[in-house]
């Protein structure tokens, strides 16, 4: 078994919702996470971000700005981790999340012992 | 030392052409490793020069190479077991009774759908493909896509290190994946082929090997998937256009227009064999894009004179390729068919709405074929410039010639 993070990419727009369709967004993952337990998939984190706009960021250890560290038109807006058996499995669990402002990324977490 | 009789040597040779894969992916399932199967099965052929030329050429040369670099990957990773990465290859466990023939079609299937993941980029498949399932050398695959060598070979390594690191599994997809799975896998093979037979420059016998790779592999997709239509489709166009070959280029060396060439030397065993698997593919139904592009090939191969062409019928198939794959190329070919078949006037209408979307900007044949169309419509001014406009596009010298010299021709009045 192997751990990715599934990061979740949007606009600005998925910050600024209404009640309502933040509430459709939260239906939206609570049916991903049944449907990815369904499919023998453990979630082992995870979690939703506040806007880009509340980011600080810290350079070079020293220089505090304002801001994401990069700056994109696209903004990360929250992840998972997740516990596959490969590739393929985990691509088929990114397939089911949520990511209706934008689209998500795979990436292999690197196994570090730490802690 | 042995001998090396020129005998010995064809025998390596062909070995090599032909079990190479089969060797490659029956160790890959021993070895757990790409690079370390590799390395076997580069030893295997290495002893084989040895041990073939004191016994003889074994009577299954395959077999005899896959149980000697299977043997040699299973003695290096007993001897050394940190050789076991910390991230082996995703290996399926095998159905049934492990083998040490070669006789699992499947471990072929592995490698090219490994090599071919649609998590790599289609240049990474390409030259993984090559690399790893046609055991071409990393210094030809590089002159061959006409990049320096160094490129090349960062290219692999890298492709290699997120098969292992992103876990990608060495395993043919389920039936319900196979067609998402298997279009990346013809796609590289055609791309393979396209650049053996049209590449933009390189040397000519690289482009012609490559070529006759592609339509070996395609052959091998066929065998090893014979129920999917667009393998078969994908080796019935590789087939078509491969057997207008000679032809393609005329005696001074300018690219020949399908309606000038000497059709009497289009190689009648391509063209039976690929009209034979494209109307196999067909009647299978659900035509993808392969099976429809060789369909077109196909209509072009059956009349015996360009003029005998059923141009409504190959606007019929654009049509149909049209409602499968969005391309604006496809749409430029169809726009050319029109002209054919209807003529000039509503094909130019079709080629301006093109150049106005504006995804063909850089495409040379845009240009090259409004000029076409402006030249049979008597605009000779236009249609020269349209001519330069598509000359500085092309990167490939003697079409740029062809194109310089149709301006030329335009404004003289020369058809």
């Amino acid at each position: 078994m192997a751990e990715y993070a599934i990061l979740i990419y949007g606009n600005e727009s998925m910050f600024e919702q209404t009640p309502e369709a933040w509430a459709a967004m939260m239906d939206a993952h609570g049916a991903f996470a049944k449907a990815v337990a369904e499919a023998g998939v453990t979630i082992t984190g995870g979690n939703a971000l506040q806007s880009a706009g509340t980011a600080t960021s810290v350079r070079g250890g020293s220089v505090v700005t304002d801001g994401p560290f990069v700056e994109t038109k696209e903004t990360l807006g929250g992840f998972y981790l997740v516990e596959c058996r490969d590739l393929d499995q985990a691509i088929a669990i990114a397939k089911l999340c949520p990511a209706p402002a934008g689209g998500v990324e795979v990436r292999p977490v690197q196994e570090t012992n730490v802690g | 030392m042995s001998l090396v009789t020129p005998e010995l040597e064809a025998a390596l040779a062909d070995a090599h052409r032909r079990e190479w894969a089969f060797v490659l992916a029956a160790t890959v399932r021993v070895a757990g490793d790409l690079d370390l199967a590799q390395e076997c099965a580069q030893e295997a052929y290495v002893a084989a020069l040895q041990t073939w030329g004191q016994r003889g050429i074994p009577a299954s040369p395959g077999a005899w190479l896959t149980t000697t670099a299977r043997r040699k990957a299973l003695d290096l990773l007993r001897r050394d077991a940190t050789l076991h990465r910390k991230l082996p290859l995703l290996i399926e466990p095998e159905q049934g009774p492990p083998d040490d023939e070669h006789d699992v079609p499947d471990d072929r299937l592995r490698l090219v759908f490994t090599c071919c993941h649609p998590a790599l980029s289609p240049e990474a498949q390409v030259a993984l493909t090559l690399r790893l399932v046609c055991g071409v050398d990393t210094a030809e695959i590089a002159r061959a896509f006409l990049v320096p060598e160094p490129t090349m070979a960062a290219r692999i390594t890298r492709a290699k290190k997120k098969i292992a690191v992103a876990r990608i599994p060495y395993r043919v997809p389920a039936v319900e994946e196979l067609p998402e799975r298997l279009d990346p896998v013809l796609t590289a093979v055609h791309l393979l082929f396209t650049t053996g037979h049209t590449s933009p420059t390189g040397e000519e016998l690289m482009r012609h090997d490559l070529a006759d790779r592609a339509v070996a592999l395609a052959r091998t997709l066929v065998g090893l998937l014979p129920a999917e239509p667009e393998a078969r489709g994908l080796l019935g166009l590789l087939l078509l256009t491969d057997a207008r070959r000679a032809t393609r280029v005329g005696d001074d060396g300018r690219l020949l227009r399908l309606d000038e060439q000497d059709r009497s030397r289009w190689d009648q065993a391509a063209l039976t064999e690929g009209m034979r698997q494209t109307a196999e593919a067909l009647t299978t139904g659900g035509a993808g894009r392969f099976t429809l592009q060789a369909a077109i090939a196909g209509v072009h191969a059956a009349a015996p004179r360009s003029s005998d062409t059923d141009w409504p019928r190959i606007v019929h198939l654009y049509d149909a390729l049209l409602g499968v794959w969005d391309s604006p190329v496809v749409a430029l070919n169809r726009a050319v068919a029109v002209s054919f078949s209807t003529g000039p006037v509503p094909a130019l209408e079709l080629v301006e709405q093109l150049a106005r979307d504006g995804r063909l900007s850089s495409y040379a044949y845009l240009p090259a074929t409004r000029a076409y169309l402006l030249r049979e419509l008597g605009r000779s001014d236009e249609a020269a410039d349209q001519y330069a406009a598509a000359a500085a596009l092309t990167g490939n010298a003697r079409e740029r010639e062809f194109l310089l010299q149709e301006a030329r021709n335009t404004v003289a009045g020369v058809r």
